[in-house]
């Protein structure tokens, strides 16, 4: 092979959950826990008539971000949506567990949450549903250790259900061009409410409503970057360095930065809208620009420091 | 769903140090691999689930030619198929083999 | 059970709630030995949409600057989260984040929480009411799911009836009170014979959690039977790596 690309140059939408952790952190730092080869896989799949993964389609473990001790979990988008079944879910508990209870001694310098999911695995849903709850909790009180925990939100399920409500329960979001954020996914509101209401298949209109330039014009992300697994890594190394604490201060600043998004765009109908009401340039080109354009727009209060 | 077991015997060892490698997703027109090095020198094992049933006849073909292939003495792998082509299967065979050829 | 009957039975001494916009309602209720708790709620079989979430966020996060430590009883009949263009526009993932985390600094800071389901509760509004309580009391006519049969059949491509069928053997799935009680969502489930109040005062004077023990209880109720092993086994390789 000659002239591979590096780890870290690769395209976060197009690697596995381990080419990202590979070009994320510092080379050969990675140690996983409860690898594919202990078989921790779904018991409940093959009533299903489905084969499993011999990870349960998440990748969760320690390693280096610059030197700096972090732990990490990345979930295999293409493997059944990237949602959460029990051990799955399970995985992901045990390492924030891990993290809280690491605090006070050598704990990790940070939690890094690479979320590729669809949200609950319906073959398992209510221990997919209990581990979202359980994950949150377990979120809450890594913080509230200290410790910051950053969602990096980019491949091909994006962060939808539970792991949309997760990655806004993180202390920092880091968002590429692919990334979805939402809690409905646009086809079960066509089916819910109607066609006009949402075309699913408008994928303009998706990505419009749920899509990363959005939140991160709207103070739902921190920070967007260009598509390598080095623009996330570089991001994140930012980012630890200024996370908010979780406490009452914090969330009175976001319940006050909340109200103000409704009352501001609450009767908005598409994005443009938004943006019009925000005096951005040619609200109806936004959509459409390269990363480069897009990062050049300066928008005054998106910066914040209320999640 | 299937599930079945290919065993070969080969002329030698698969080189490298490596104890195990993972390569692939279980996701439609892919397939996960775990390959582990647990296997005596002369042997080799290709255990395979697949939700796609009836191509056995087809399995059977595309692994025997991978081990005559490679002789991949001592190792183990283990399959997770999303139904893939034969020559994704290959692929991703090859480059498991060639993951524990790598140093550890 | 309507609100009224609930609201009755639980706060036998007094209660002075009021109903608010989006299906919230928030004031204050009785519970002997503890004085006059907080009470917030969404009700009326109300989805959870932005606006709504907002104002249950904003009683949570007032109760909590006022320091006095008062338990908070999240009363909830709702459906699912608003399955509305607007509210995914308006980033609804923060909103139920929002309430989630309200509701875990209150715990955290001294508050106990209970939820109360006595209606219905789905997918992303039962995470962000109804799971993100210390406890959760189902009483009789509660609803909690986090999806109907024939969209898991849909999705899944099971036919409905191999899923009912499947669903008699394994509670990993199905809506309803039982299956979610033996994977350790539900705490405790109150029957019409049951006299509320005195359920409601015994529970409050429980010392507070200082963990989730749901996976725990999942186990011991073989509903969940990996779940906890598997987080154990993960905390454990970290701390032997370390």
């Amino acid at each position: 092979m000659s002239n591979p690309v590096q780890p870290n140059e690769a395209d976060w939408y197009e690697a596995s959950a381990r080419e990202r952790i590979d070009g994320l952190l510092d080379p050969k730092s990675f140690v996983e826990f409860l690898g594919p080869e202990q078989r921790a896989v779904s018991p409940h799949l093959a009533q299903f008539d489905l084969t499993g993964a011999f990870d349960d389609g998440i990748v969760v473990g320690r390693g280096r971000l610059d030197g700096q001790e972090v732990f990490v979990a990345a979930q295999e988008g293409r493997f059944l949506g990237g949602a959460f079944g029990e051990v799955h879910g399970a995985k992901l508990v045990g390492i924030l567990r891990a993290a809280r209870d690491g605090a006070n001694n050598d704990g990790p310098r940070a939690v890094l949450l690479l979320l590729d999911t669809g949200g609950v695995r319906l073959q398992e849903a209510n221990a997919g549903e209990l581990a979202i709850s359980e994950i949150v909790d377990a979120v809450v009180k890594v913080r509230s250790a200290g410790i910051p925990i950053l969602a990096l939100v980019g491949g091909r399920a994006g962060a939808f259900g539970g792991g949309g409500i997760i990655t806004a329960c993180c202390s920092r979001i880091v968002v590429s061009e692919h990334a979805r954020v939402s809690v409905s996914g646009p086809e079960v509101i066509e089916i819910n409410k109607g066609v006009e209401e949402f075309d699913s298949r408008d994928r303009a209109l998706v990505w419009r409503v749920c899509g990363a330039r959005t939140r991160y014009l709207t103070g739902g992300a921190d920070r967007y970057v260009k598509g390598s697994i080095r623009d996330f890594r570089e991001a994140a190394l930012a980012l630890i360095r200024n996370a908010p604490s979780f406490d009452l201060v914090t969330l009175v600043a976001e319940q006050q930065r909340l109200m103000e998004r409704l009352q501001r765009f609450g009767d908005c109908r598409d994005a443009p809208d938004i943006w019009r009401k925000m005096g951005l340039p040619e609200p109806e080109r936004i959509a459409e620009l390269d990363d480069d354009a897009f990062l050049a727009i300066r928008t005054k209060g998106a910066d914040h420091d209320a999640r | 769903m299937e599930q079945f077991q290919v065993r070969g015997t080969t002329e030698r060892r698969a080189g490298g140090n490596r104890d195990r490698a993972v390569i692939g997703v279980n996701a439609s027109g892919n397939l996960e691999v775990l390959v582990e090095r647990v296997l005596p020198d002369s042997e080799c094992l290709v255990d395979v689930a697949t939700a796609v049933t009836g191509f056995g006849r087809i399995w059977e073909a595309v692994i025997q030619e991978f081990l005559e292939r490679t002789s991949p003495g001592g190792l183990k792998f283990s399959i997770n198929d999303g139904g893939a082509r034969p020559d994704t299967v290959t692929l991703r065979l090859l480059q498991s083999v060639r993951l524990m050829e790598d140093e550890a | 059970m309507t609100l009224d009957e609930v609201l009755a039975a639980l706060f036998p001494a007094g209660h002075e709630v009021v109903r608010g916009p989006s299906g919230t309602l928030h004031g204050t209720g009785t519970v002997e030995g503890q004085g006059k708790i907080t009470v917030v709620g969404i009700v009326g079989g109300t989805p959870l949409g932005v606006d709504g979430a907002i104002l249950l966020s904003g009683h949570v996060l007032s109760v909590v600057k006022a320091d006095q430590h008062e338990p908070i009883v999240v009363l909830i009949d709702t459906a699912s989260q608003n399955m509305a263009r607007r509210d995914e526009l308006m980033g609804l993932n923060e909103y139920l984040a929002h309430l989630a985390k309200s509701l875990a600094l209150a715990a955290a800071n001294g508050h106990r929480t209970v939820s109360v389901l006595y209606g219905h509760a789905a997918a992303g509004a039962l995470i962000a009411t109804a799971l993100s309580a210390q406890s959760l009391v189902a009483l009789p006519g509660a609803e909690p799911s986090v999806m109907d049969l024939p969209s898991i059949s849909r999705v899944t491509k099971l036919p409905l009836d191999q899923l009912k069928e499947l669903s008699k053997s394994t509670p990993i799935f199905a809506p309803g009170i039982e299956p979610l009680f033996a994977t350790g969502a539900v705490t405790e489930f109150w029957g019409r014979d049951q006299p509320f109040a005195n359920r409601l005062a015994a529970l409050l004077r429980e010392p507070p959690l200082t963990s989730d023990q749901r996976d725990r209880t999942g186990l011991t109720r073989r509903g969940r039977l990996l779940a906890r092993k598997i987080a154990d086994q993960v905390a454990e390789e970290a701390r032997a790596h370390a």
